[in-house]
Protein backbone atom coordinates (compact mmCIF):
# COMPACT_ATOMS: atom_id res chain seq x y z
CA UNK A 1 0.00 0.00 0.00
CA UNK A 2 2.79 2.20 1.00
CA UNK A 3 4.92 1.86 -2.24
CA UNK A 4 1.53 2.45 -4.11
CA UNK A 5 1.39 6.10 -2.89
CA UNK A 6 5.15 7.02 -3.46
CA UNK A 7 5.22 7.96 -7.11
CA UNK A 8 1.82 10.05 -6.38
CA UNK A 9 3.76 11.75 -3.95
CA UNK A 10 6.88 12.20 -6.16
CA UNK A 11 4.85 13.45 -9.07
CA UNK A 12 2.25 15.80 -6.68
CA UNK A 13 4.06 19.13 -6.40
CA UNK A 14 5.42 19.05 -9.90
CA UNK A 15 1.94 17.63 -10.99
CA UNK A 16 -0.03 20.68 -9.11
CA UNK A 17 2.24 23.39 -10.63
CA UNK A 18 2.06 22.64 -14.04
CA UNK A 19 -1.66 22.23 -13.44
CA UNK A 20 -2.31 25.14 -11.84
CA UNK A 21 0.04 27.60 -13.48
CA UNK A 22 -0.40 25.74 -16.89
CA UNK A 23 -3.14 23.84 -17.86
CA UNK A 24 -5.27 26.47 -15.79
CA UNK A 25 -4.45 29.80 -17.35
CA UNK A 26 -5.03 28.19 -20.81
CA UNK A 27 -8.81 27.48 -19.17
CA UNK A 28 -9.14 30.97 -18.07
CA UNK A 29 -7.77 32.15 -21.52
CA UNK A 30 -9.88 30.08 -22.98
CA UNK A 31 -13.06 31.67 -21.23
CA UNK A 32 -11.33 34.99 -21.95
CA UNK A 33 -11.13 34.27 -25.85
CA UNK A 34 -15.35 34.14 -25.81
CA UNK A 35 -15.86 37.25 -23.58
CA UNK A 36 -17.05 40.54 -25.27
CA UNK A 37 -17.08 44.15 -24.09
CA UNK A 38 -13.98 46.52 -23.06
CA UNK A 39 -11.46 46.03 -19.96
CA UNK A 40 -13.28 46.66 -16.44
CA UNK A 41 -16.41 45.17 -18.18
CA UNK A 42 -15.93 41.98 -19.95
CA UNK A 43 -18.69 39.65 -20.02
CA UNK A 44 -18.91 36.00 -21.21
CA UNK A 45 -21.05 35.20 -23.97
CA UNK A 46 -19.74 32.69 -26.20
CA UNK A 47 -18.80 35.60 -28.47
CA UNK A 48 -16.63 33.58 -31.13
CA UNK A 49 -16.90 36.45 -33.73
CA UNK A 50 -13.40 37.47 -31.43
CA UNK A 51 -11.97 34.28 -33.74
CA UNK A 52 -13.03 35.00 -36.67
CA UNK A 53 -12.56 39.22 -36.36
CA UNK A 54 -9.11 38.43 -35.15
CA UNK A 55 -8.29 35.78 -38.26
CA UNK A 56 -9.37 37.95 -40.62
CA UNK A 57 -7.89 40.75 -39.47
CA UNK A 58 -4.15 39.76 -38.81
CA UNK A 59 -4.29 36.35 -41.47
CA UNK A 60 -1.34 37.87 -43.04
CA UNK A 61 0.78 37.63 -39.94
CA UNK A 62 -0.26 34.15 -39.25
CA UNK A 63 0.80 32.92 -42.83
CA UNK A 64 4.04 35.60 -42.79
CA UNK A 65 4.71 33.82 -39.10
CA UNK A 66 4.70 30.26 -40.91
CA UNK A 67 6.29 31.43 -43.41
CA UNK A 68 9.15 32.85 -41.53
CA UNK A 69 9.28 30.00 -39.24
CA UNK A 70 9.51 27.19 -42.13
CA UNK A 71 12.32 29.24 -43.80
CA UNK A 72 14.43 29.06 -40.91
CA UNK A 73 13.57 25.55 -39.90
CA UNK A 74 14.39 24.64 -43.71
CA UNK A 75 17.67 26.94 -43.27
CA UNK A 76 18.76 25.85 -39.93
CA UNK A 77 18.58 22.26 -40.75
CA UNK A 78 20.49 22.58 -43.73
CA UNK A 79 23.35 24.59 -41.84
CA UNK A 80 23.51 22.42 -38.91
CA UNK A 81 23.91 18.82 -40.47
CA UNK A 82 27.21 19.07 -41.95
CA UNK A 83 28.40 20.45 -38.79
CA UNK A 84 26.54 17.90 -36.37
CA UNK A 85 27.94 15.54 -38.93
CA UNK A 86 31.65 16.70 -38.47
CA UNK A 87 31.44 16.90 -34.66
CA UNK A 88 30.11 13.11 -34.48
CA UNK A 89 32.67 11.76 -37.24
CA UNK A 90 35.50 14.20 -38.29
CA UNK A 91 35.76 15.97 -34.98
CA UNK A 92 37.90 13.76 -33.15
CA UNK A 93 39.77 15.84 -30.49
CA UNK A 94 38.13 18.82 -31.36
CA UNK A 95 34.53 17.60 -30.34
CA UNK A 96 34.26 19.36 -27.05
CA UNK A 97 35.42 22.51 -28.61
CA UNK A 98 32.95 22.61 -31.12
CA UNK A 99 30.51 21.48 -28.98
CA UNK A 100 31.19 23.93 -26.85
CA UNK A 101 30.76 26.39 -29.88
CA UNK A 102 27.48 25.24 -30.36
CA UNK A 103 26.02 25.96 -26.77
CA UNK A 104 28.01 29.53 -26.45
CA UNK A 105 25.51 31.38 -27.76
CA UNK A 106 23.27 30.38 -25.21
CA UNK A 107 25.37 31.60 -22.48
CA UNK A 108 24.67 35.08 -24.10
CA UNK A 109 21.58 37.05 -23.37
CA UNK A 110 18.52 36.14 -25.77
CA UNK A 111 18.07 39.18 -26.49
CA UNK A 112 21.64 40.90 -26.86
CA UNK A 113 22.29 38.36 -29.04
CA UNK A 114 19.88 39.55 -31.56
CA UNK A 115 20.67 43.15 -30.95
CA UNK A 116 24.03 42.08 -32.18
CA UNK A 117 22.97 40.70 -35.17
CA UNK A 118 21.33 44.12 -35.86
CA UNK A 119 24.74 45.48 -35.57
CA UNK A 120 26.39 43.00 -38.15
CA UNK A 121 23.07 43.67 -40.70
CA UNK A 122 22.84 47.66 -40.18
CA UNK A 123 23.61 49.21 -44.06
CA UNK A 124 27.01 50.24 -42.33
CA UNK A 125 28.18 47.04 -41.44
CA UNK A 126 31.27 45.21 -43.44
CA UNK A 127 29.24 41.97 -43.49
CA UNK A 128 26.27 43.74 -45.07
CA UNK A 129 28.56 45.14 -47.64
CA UNK A 130 30.32 42.22 -48.65
CA UNK A 131 27.20 40.58 -49.49
CA UNK A 132 26.00 43.64 -50.98
CA UNK A 133 28.93 42.98 -53.51
CA UNK A 134 28.87 39.34 -54.46
CA UNK A 135 24.87 40.43 -55.34
CA UNK A 136 23.02 38.95 -52.24
CA UNK A 137 21.27 42.15 -51.14
CA UNK A 138 21.42 44.26 -53.97
CA UNK A 139 19.73 47.27 -52.70
CA UNK A 140 22.35 47.49 -49.80
CA UNK A 141 19.76 46.77 -47.09
CA UNK A 142 19.44 44.21 -44.87
CA UNK A 143 17.96 45.37 -41.57
CA UNK A 144 14.14 46.20 -41.86
CA UNK A 145 12.99 42.87 -44.28
CA UNK A 146 12.02 39.80 -44.47
CA UNK A 147 15.17 37.90 -45.38
CA UNK A 148 16.68 39.87 -41.70
CA UNK A 149 14.03 38.61 -39.24
CA UNK A 150 14.87 34.88 -41.12
CA UNK A 151 18.47 35.43 -40.55
CA UNK A 152 17.73 36.36 -36.91
CA UNK A 153 15.21 33.29 -36.13
CA UNK A 154 17.75 30.98 -38.24
CA UNK A 155 20.34 31.89 -35.84
CA UNK A 156 18.82 32.03 -32.74
CA UNK A 157 17.43 28.64 -32.50
CA UNK A 158 20.37 27.13 -34.51
CA UNK A 159 21.57 24.96 -31.41
CA UNK A 160 18.30 23.38 -30.76
CA UNK A 161 18.58 21.77 -34.64
CA UNK A 162 22.16 21.18 -34.14
CA UNK A 163 22.00 19.37 -30.88
CA UNK A 164 19.63 16.44 -31.72
CA UNK A 165 20.99 15.67 -34.87
CA UNK A 166 24.50 15.78 -33.13
CA UNK A 167 23.00 13.51 -30.37
CA UNK A 168 21.42 10.92 -32.87
CA UNK A 169 24.26 10.95 -35.07
CA UNK A 170 26.49 10.15 -32.23
CA UNK A 171 24.72 7.27 -31.67
CA UNK A 172 25.45 5.44 -34.89
CA UNK A 173 26.97 2.19 -34.61
CA UNK A 174 29.99 3.06 -37.21
CA UNK A 175 30.01 -0.34 -37.64
CA UNK A 176 27.15 0.07 -39.81
CA UNK A 177 28.09 2.32 -42.46
CA UNK A 178 31.52 0.26 -43.01
CA UNK A 179 29.25 -2.73 -43.70
CA UNK A 180 27.73 -0.90 -46.13
CA UNK A 181 31.32 0.32 -47.54
CA UNK A 182 32.00 -3.37 -47.82
CA UNK A 183 29.04 -4.32 -49.22
CA UNK A 184 30.38 -1.85 -52.24
CA UNK A 185 28.29 1.22 -51.37
CA UNK A 186 29.60 4.04 -52.43
CA UNK A 187 30.43 6.84 -49.62
CA UNK A 188 27.44 8.74 -50.81
CA UNK A 189 25.09 5.69 -50.65
CA UNK A 190 26.15 4.68 -48.04
CA UNK A 191 25.09 8.64 -46.44
CA UNK A 192 21.78 8.47 -48.01
CA UNK A 193 21.07 4.88 -47.49
CA UNK A 194 22.35 4.64 -43.78
CA UNK A 195 23.34 7.26 -42.12
CA UNK A 196 20.56 9.67 -42.96
CA UNK A 197 17.76 7.41 -42.10
CA UNK A 198 19.13 6.58 -38.31
CA UNK A 199 19.60 10.44 -37.70
CA UNK A 200 15.80 10.56 -38.84
CA UNK A 201 14.72 11.05 -34.91
CA UNK A 202 17.44 13.64 -34.58
CA UNK A 203 15.96 15.57 -37.68
CA UNK A 204 12.61 15.51 -36.86
CA UNK A 205 12.99 16.15 -32.70
CA UNK A 206 15.66 19.74 -34.01
CA UNK A 207 13.00 20.87 -36.74
CA UNK A 208 10.04 20.76 -33.89
CA UNK A 209 12.58 22.23 -31.67
CA UNK A 210 13.62 24.86 -34.25
CA UNK A 211 9.83 25.73 -35.34
CA UNK A 212 8.04 25.77 -32.50
CA UNK A 213 9.81 28.81 -30.45
CA UNK A 214 9.93 30.03 -34.22
CA UNK A 215 6.66 30.07 -35.20
CA UNK A 216 5.77 32.29 -32.26
CA UNK A 217 8.56 34.14 -31.88
CA UNK A 218 8.36 38.20 -32.02
CA UNK A 219 11.99 39.85 -30.71
CA UNK A 220 13.53 39.43 -34.06
CA UNK A 221 11.11 40.98 -36.28
CA UNK A 222 10.79 43.54 -33.82
CA UNK A 223 14.60 44.06 -33.99
CA UNK A 224 15.36 42.83 -36.84
CA UNK A 225 12.16 43.52 -39.14
CA UNK A 226 10.37 46.62 -40.21
CA UNK A 227 6.61 47.22 -40.13
CA UNK A 228 5.92 45.10 -43.20
CA UNK A 229 7.21 42.11 -40.98
CA UNK A 230 5.74 42.23 -38.30
CA UNK A 231 4.58 38.52 -36.61
CA UNK A 232 1.68 37.09 -35.21
CA UNK A 233 3.88 37.03 -32.07
CA UNK A 234 4.15 40.79 -32.15
CA UNK A 235 0.81 41.01 -32.77
CA UNK A 236 -0.47 38.99 -29.55
CA UNK A 237 2.27 41.12 -27.58
CA UNK A 238 1.11 44.84 -28.47
CA UNK A 239 -2.55 43.44 -28.25
CA UNK A 240 -2.12 42.12 -24.95
CA UNK A 241 0.39 44.84 -23.17
CA UNK A 242 -0.51 47.81 -24.81
CA UNK A 243 -3.73 47.77 -26.38
CA UNK A 244 -5.55 45.75 -23.44
CA UNK A 245 -7.48 43.97 -26.06
CA UNK A 246 -7.54 40.95 -24.30
CA UNK A 247 -10.44 38.73 -25.63
CA UNK A 248 -8.65 39.33 -29.81
CA UNK A 249 -5.22 38.52 -28.19
CA UNK A 250 -6.49 35.42 -26.15
CA UNK A 251 -8.55 34.05 -29.12
CA UNK A 252 -5.32 34.76 -31.67
CA UNK A 253 -3.07 33.19 -28.74
CA UNK A 254 -5.36 29.73 -28.80
CA UNK A 255 -5.18 30.05 -33.01
CA UNK A 256 -1.44 29.72 -32.92
CA UNK A 257 -1.37 27.35 -30.81
CA UNK A 258 -4.02 24.97 -32.46
CA UNK A 259 -2.19 25.51 -35.96
CA UNK A 260 1.13 24.89 -34.38
CA UNK A 261 -0.27 21.41 -32.80
CA UNK A 262 -2.11 20.98 -36.00
CA UNK A 263 1.56 21.40 -37.63
CA UNK A 264 3.02 18.93 -35.17
CA UNK A 265 0.69 16.21 -35.41
CA UNK A 266 0.69 15.94 -39.42
CA UNK A 267 4.49 16.18 -39.40
CA UNK A 268 5.01 13.36 -36.71
CA UNK A 269 2.40 11.37 -38.48
CA UNK A 270 4.41 11.52 -41.19
CA UNK A 271 8.08 11.62 -39.74
CA UNK A 272 7.47 9.28 -36.43
CA UNK A 273 6.62 9.92 -33.01
CA UNK A 274 9.93 8.75 -31.24
CA UNK A 275 11.49 12.01 -31.06
CA UNK A 276 9.16 14.40 -29.42
CA UNK A 277 7.36 11.69 -26.51
CA UNK A 278 11.04 10.22 -26.25
CA UNK A 279 10.48 7.03 -24.33
CA UNK A 280 7.61 6.94 -24.41
CA UNK A 281 5.87 6.38 -27.79
CA UNK A 282 8.22 3.69 -28.64
CA UNK B 1 51.43 8.51 -62.76
CA UNK B 2 51.03 11.30 -60.58
CA UNK B 3 47.99 13.14 -60.50
CA UNK B 4 47.43 16.92 -61.28
CA UNK B 5 47.95 19.41 -58.84
CA UNK B 6 44.39 20.57 -60.08
CA UNK B 7 43.01 17.21 -59.56
CA UNK B 8 45.03 16.80 -56.19
CA UNK B 9 43.42 20.04 -54.76
CA UNK B 10 39.60 19.15 -55.91
CA UNK B 11 40.30 15.70 -53.69
CA UNK B 12 41.30 17.38 -50.77
CA UNK B 13 38.27 19.91 -51.10
CA UNK B 14 36.00 17.10 -51.70
CA UNK B 15 37.83 15.40 -48.44
CA UNK B 16 37.47 18.02 -46.45
CA UNK B 17 34.33 19.93 -47.69
CA UNK B 18 32.11 18.64 -44.18
CA UNK B 19 35.01 19.83 -42.06
CA UNK B 20 34.96 23.74 -44.11
CA UNK B 21 31.36 23.51 -43.57
CA UNK B 22 31.51 23.33 -39.58
CA UNK B 23 34.48 25.52 -39.41
CA UNK B 24 32.33 28.62 -41.13
CA UNK B 25 29.32 27.39 -38.91
CA UNK B 26 31.42 27.94 -35.92
CA UNK B 27 32.24 31.23 -37.19
CA UNK B 28 28.70 32.25 -37.68
CA UNK B 29 27.93 30.53 -34.16
CA UNK B 30 30.27 32.96 -32.65
CA UNK B 31 30.68 36.07 -34.27
CA UNK B 32 27.64 37.52 -32.79
CA UNK B 33 29.47 36.81 -29.37
CA UNK B 34 32.48 38.72 -31.13
CA UNK B 35 30.44 41.20 -31.96
CA UNK B 36 29.60 42.04 -28.23
CA UNK B 37 32.84 41.65 -27.28
CA UNK B 38 33.77 44.11 -29.53
CA UNK B 39 31.40 46.55 -28.94
CA UNK B 40 31.87 46.16 -24.79
CA UNK B 41 34.71 48.28 -25.63
CA UNK B 42 33.60 50.62 -27.73
CA UNK B 43 33.38 54.54 -26.70
CA UNK B 44 29.99 55.57 -28.23
CA UNK B 45 29.87 59.39 -28.75
CA UNK B 46 26.02 59.18 -28.76
CA UNK B 47 23.15 56.83 -26.99
CA UNK B 48 23.44 54.67 -29.34
CA UNK B 49 26.28 51.67 -29.21
CA UNK B 50 25.99 50.34 -32.82
CA UNK B 51 28.34 51.57 -35.20
CA UNK B 52 32.12 51.48 -34.40
CA UNK B 53 33.72 54.68 -32.88
CA UNK B 54 37.23 53.81 -30.70
CA UNK B 55 38.71 51.66 -28.09
CA UNK B 56 37.77 52.22 -24.65
CA UNK B 57 38.41 50.16 -21.30
CA UNK B 58 35.74 52.66 -19.18
CA UNK B 59 33.19 50.37 -19.51
CA UNK B 60 34.70 47.26 -17.79
CA UNK B 61 36.47 49.43 -15.42
CA UNK B 62 32.62 50.86 -14.40
CA UNK B 63 30.44 48.04 -15.13
CA UNK B 64 28.87 48.58 -12.18
CA UNK B 65 27.92 52.20 -12.73
CA UNK B 66 24.32 52.05 -13.68
CA UNK B 67 21.99 51.73 -10.88
CA UNK B 68 19.11 51.00 -12.33
CA UNK B 69 21.63 47.89 -14.87
CA UNK B 70 22.54 46.58 -11.67
CA UNK B 71 19.38 46.46 -9.52
CA UNK B 72 18.21 44.56 -13.02
CA UNK B 73 20.85 42.23 -12.54
CA UNK B 74 19.99 41.56 -9.11
CA UNK B 75 16.43 40.69 -9.85
CA UNK B 76 17.36 38.27 -12.44
CA UNK B 77 20.57 36.38 -10.65
CA UNK B 78 17.72 36.38 -6.96
CA UNK B 79 14.86 34.90 -9.27
CA UNK B 80 16.80 32.72 -11.76
CA UNK B 81 18.28 31.18 -8.07
CA UNK B 82 15.15 30.41 -6.16
CA UNK B 83 13.48 29.28 -9.46
CA UNK B 84 16.18 26.59 -10.31
CA UNK B 85 15.99 25.43 -6.63
CA UNK B 86 12.68 25.31 -7.14
CA UNK B 87 12.52 23.34 -10.17
CA UNK B 88 15.21 21.00 -9.45
CA UNK B 89 14.15 19.80 -6.85
CA UNK B 90 10.11 19.62 -8.10
CA UNK B 91 11.55 18.10 -11.20
CA UNK B 92 13.96 15.51 -9.70
CA UNK B 93 11.02 14.26 -8.05
CA UNK B 94 8.70 13.77 -10.83
CA UNK B 95 11.77 12.16 -13.14
CA UNK B 96 12.43 9.82 -10.30
CA UNK B 97 8.67 8.76 -10.18
CA UNK B 98 8.53 8.31 -14.12
CA UNK B 99 11.18 5.97 -14.08
CA UNK B 100 11.03 4.58 -11.25
CA UNK B 101 7.67 3.38 -10.69
CA UNK B 102 4.60 1.78 -12.43
CA UNK B 103 1.43 3.44 -12.19
CA UNK B 104 -2.20 4.47 -13.16
CA UNK B 105 -1.68 8.34 -15.09
CA UNK B 106 2.15 7.77 -16.19
CA UNK B 107 1.03 8.25 -19.72
CA UNK B 108 -1.03 11.91 -18.47
CA UNK B 109 2.06 12.76 -16.55
CA UNK B 110 4.38 12.50 -19.56
CA UNK B 111 2.07 14.60 -21.83
CA UNK B 112 1.72 17.41 -19.15
CA UNK B 113 5.66 17.15 -19.15
CA UNK B 114 6.24 17.54 -22.85
CA UNK B 115 3.00 19.99 -23.86
CA UNK B 116 4.41 23.08 -22.00
CA UNK B 117 7.71 22.73 -24.32
CA UNK B 118 5.43 22.44 -27.24
CA UNK B 119 3.98 25.82 -26.45
CA UNK B 120 5.34 29.00 -27.43
CA UNK B 121 6.47 31.06 -25.03
CA UNK B 122 3.89 34.20 -26.29
CA UNK B 123 1.16 31.66 -25.45
CA UNK B 124 2.30 30.70 -22.01
CA UNK B 125 3.36 34.19 -21.40
CA UNK B 126 -0.45 35.56 -22.59
CA UNK B 127 -2.42 32.43 -20.60
CA UNK B 128 -0.54 32.94 -17.57
CA UNK B 129 -1.23 36.66 -17.41
CA UNK B 130 -4.72 36.31 -18.32
CA UNK B 131 -5.07 34.13 -15.55
CA UNK B 132 -3.39 36.79 -12.90
CA UNK B 133 -5.28 38.85 -14.18
CA UNK B 134 -8.84 37.36 -13.44
CA UNK B 135 -7.94 35.64 -10.41
CA UNK B 136 -6.56 38.57 -9.05
CA UNK B 137 -4.66 37.07 -6.02
CA UNK B 138 -1.41 37.79 -7.05
CA UNK B 139 0.33 41.07 -7.92
CA UNK B 140 2.53 41.28 -10.95
CA UNK B 141 6.04 41.73 -9.89
CA UNK B 142 9.07 39.23 -8.29
CA UNK B 143 6.09 36.80 -7.06
CA UNK B 144 4.46 35.79 -10.42
CA UNK B 145 7.96 36.15 -12.61
CA UNK B 146 8.80 33.30 -9.98
CA UNK B 147 5.94 31.34 -10.39
CA UNK B 148 6.07 31.56 -14.68
CA UNK B 149 9.62 30.79 -14.41
CA UNK B 150 9.44 27.89 -12.38
CA UNK B 151 6.57 26.65 -14.31
CA UNK B 152 8.88 26.60 -17.62
CA UNK B 153 11.99 25.15 -15.86
CA UNK B 154 9.97 22.00 -14.36
CA UNK B 155 9.80 20.33 -18.40
CA UNK B 156 13.44 20.57 -18.99
CA UNK B 157 14.76 19.72 -15.54
CA UNK B 158 12.45 16.31 -15.70
CA UNK B 159 13.39 15.43 -19.36
CA UNK B 160 17.62 16.31 -18.30
CA UNK B 161 17.21 14.24 -14.90
CA UNK B 162 15.31 10.98 -16.27
CA UNK B 163 17.77 11.10 -19.10
CA UNK B 164 20.15 10.21 -16.69
CA UNK B 165 18.33 7.98 -14.58
CA UNK B 166 17.49 5.80 -17.48
CA UNK B 167 20.82 5.04 -17.59
CA UNK B 168 21.02 3.93 -13.79
CA UNK B 169 22.59 0.80 -12.99
CA UNK B 170 20.14 -0.23 -10.30
CA UNK B 171 22.39 -3.53 -9.06
CA UNK B 172 24.12 -1.22 -7.04
CA UNK B 173 21.17 0.06 -5.17
CA UNK B 174 20.50 -3.65 -4.65
CA UNK B 175 24.11 -4.10 -3.27
CA UNK B 176 23.74 -1.24 -0.70
CA UNK B 177 20.24 -2.89 0.34
CA UNK B 178 22.13 -6.11 0.56
CA UNK B 179 24.54 -4.76 3.02
CA UNK B 180 21.77 -3.51 5.19
CA UNK B 181 20.55 0.31 4.47
CA UNK B 182 17.27 1.02 4.58
CA UNK B 183 15.56 2.67 1.50
CA UNK B 184 16.32 6.56 2.51
CA UNK B 185 19.61 5.37 3.12
CA UNK B 186 20.03 4.16 -0.23
CA UNK B 187 18.79 6.82 -1.65
CA UNK B 188 20.86 9.51 -0.10
CA UNK B 189 24.21 7.39 -0.01
CA UNK B 190 24.29 5.50 -3.39
CA UNK B 191 21.28 6.88 -5.81
CA UNK B 192 21.65 10.79 -5.07
CA UNK B 193 25.37 10.85 -5.34
CA UNK B 194 25.30 8.92 -8.95
CA UNK B 195 22.31 10.75 -10.51
CA UNK B 196 23.78 14.43 -8.88
CA UNK B 197 25.62 15.40 -12.08
CA UNK B 198 22.70 14.76 -13.84
CA UNK B 199 20.68 16.95 -11.59
CA UNK B 200 23.74 19.68 -11.58
CA UNK B 201 23.21 19.76 -15.28
CA UNK B 202 19.36 20.28 -15.06
CA UNK B 203 19.89 22.93 -12.54
CA UNK B 204 22.72 24.64 -14.91
CA UNK B 205 19.88 24.66 -17.77
CA UNK B 206 17.11 25.85 -15.49
CA UNK B 207 19.30 28.47 -14.46
CA UNK B 208 20.48 29.18 -17.70
CA UNK B 209 16.34 29.41 -19.17
CA UNK B 210 15.90 31.04 -16.42
CA UNK B 211 17.92 34.46 -16.11
CA UNK B 212 17.70 34.47 -20.26
CA UNK B 213 13.82 34.40 -20.54
CA UNK B 214 12.53 37.68 -22.10
CA UNK B 215 8.80 36.68 -23.21
CA UNK B 216 6.71 35.14 -20.65
CA UNK B 217 8.80 37.97 -18.22
CA UNK B 218 7.43 40.44 -20.70
CA UNK B 219 4.03 39.60 -20.11
CA UNK B 220 3.96 38.90 -16.34
CA UNK B 221 6.38 41.66 -14.67
CA UNK B 222 4.17 44.31 -14.03
CA UNK B 223 6.48 46.77 -12.90
CA UNK B 224 9.65 44.75 -11.99
CA UNK B 225 12.72 44.63 -14.36
CA UNK B 226 14.86 42.08 -14.65
CA UNK B 227 18.08 41.76 -17.17
CA UNK B 228 16.44 41.31 -20.52
CA UNK B 229 13.99 43.52 -19.47
CA UNK B 230 15.97 45.97 -18.75
CA UNK B 231 17.78 45.24 -22.31
CA UNK B 232 14.21 46.08 -23.73
CA UNK B 233 13.54 48.85 -21.85
CA UNK B 234 16.70 50.03 -22.99
CA UNK B 235 17.02 49.31 -26.42
CA UNK B 236 14.16 52.24 -27.63
CA UNK B 237 16.89 55.16 -25.79
CA UNK B 238 19.82 53.28 -26.64
CA UNK B 239 21.75 50.47 -24.93
CA UNK B 240 24.53 51.78 -22.37
CA UNK B 241 27.55 49.95 -23.22
CA UNK B 242 28.05 48.11 -19.80
CA UNK B 243 25.36 46.06 -20.67
CA UNK B 244 27.56 44.78 -23.45
CA UNK B 245 30.54 44.39 -20.24
CA UNK B 246 28.26 42.41 -18.13
CA UNK B 247 27.24 40.34 -21.02
CA UNK B 248 30.32 38.97 -21.44
CA UNK B 249 30.74 38.99 -17.52
CA UNK B 250 27.81 36.57 -17.46
CA UNK B 251 29.05 34.38 -20.32
CA UNK B 252 32.25 33.97 -18.75
CA UNK B 253 30.81 32.86 -15.58
CA UNK B 254 28.76 30.22 -17.14
CA UNK B 255 32.07 28.84 -19.29
CA UNK B 256 33.54 28.24 -15.68
CA UNK B 257 30.59 26.86 -14.57
CA UNK B 258 29.73 24.43 -17.48
CA UNK B 259 33.80 23.37 -17.19
CA UNK B 260 33.15 22.93 -13.50
CA UNK B 261 30.19 20.80 -14.40
CA UNK B 262 32.23 18.99 -17.09
CA UNK B 263 34.85 17.90 -14.42
CA UNK B 264 33.14 16.91 -12.07
CA UNK B 265 30.98 14.64 -14.42
CA UNK B 266 33.87 13.23 -15.55
CA UNK B 267 35.16 12.65 -12.15
CA UNK B 268 32.15 11.20 -10.80
CA UNK B 269 31.74 9.08 -13.82
CA UNK B 270 35.59 7.72 -13.64
CA UNK B 271 34.68 7.15 -9.71
CA UNK B 272 31.29 4.66 -10.01
CA UNK B 273 32.09 3.88 -13.33
CA UNK B 274 27.89 3.16 -13.95
CA UNK B 275 27.84 3.40 -17.30
CA UNK B 276 31.45 1.50 -18.58
CA UNK B 277 30.39 0.79 -21.59
CA UNK B 278 29.31 4.05 -22.58
CA UNK B 279 31.20 7.45 -24.03
CA UNK B 280 31.17 10.41 -22.51
CA UNK B 281 27.85 12.59 -22.38
CA UNK B 282 28.55 15.59 -24.09
CA UNK B 283 29.28 18.43 -21.70
CA UNK B 284 25.76 19.98 -20.86
CA UNK B 285 22.89 18.27 -21.59
CA UNK B 286 20.39 20.26 -23.65
CA UNK B 287 17.08 20.80 -23.99
CA UNK B 288 17.37 19.29 -27.53
CA UNK B 289 19.66 16.84 -26.61
CA UNK B 290 17.61 15.36 -24.06
CA UNK B 291 14.85 15.45 -25.87
CA UNK B 292 16.32 13.46 -28.62
CA UNK B 293 17.04 10.43 -26.04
Amino acid sequence: MRRRIVPYFLLGPGTIWLVVFFVIPLYYMAKLSLESGVVGSLEFNWHWANYSEALSAYDTQFVRSFYYAGAATLLALLISYPLAYAIAFKAGRWRNLMLFAVVAPFFTTYLIRTIAWETILSDESPVTEFLHTIGLAPSGHILATGPAVIAGLTYNFLPFMILPIYASLERIDVRLIEAAKDLYSSAGQAFWRVTLPLSAPGIVAGTLLTFIPAAGDYVNAQFLGGAGNRMIGNVIQSLYLSQADYPSAAALSFVLMALIMIAVVVYIRFAGSEALMGEEAR
Amino acid sequence: MSESRGTRAWRWLREHAVNIVAALVVVYLLLPIAVILLFSFNNPQGRYNYTWVGFTLDHWAHAFSRPELNEALVTSLKLALLATAVSTIVGTMMALALVRHKFRGRRLANFLIVIPMATPEVVMGAALLSFFLIIGTFSLGFETLLIAHVMFCISFVVVVVRSRLIGFDRSLEEAARDLGADPFETFRLVTLPLIMPGIFGAAMLAFALSIDDFVISNFNSGTTVTFPLYIYGASQRGIPVEVNVIAMILFSVTVAAMGFATWQQRRAEKMASVRPEQEEAPMMPMPGTAAAQ
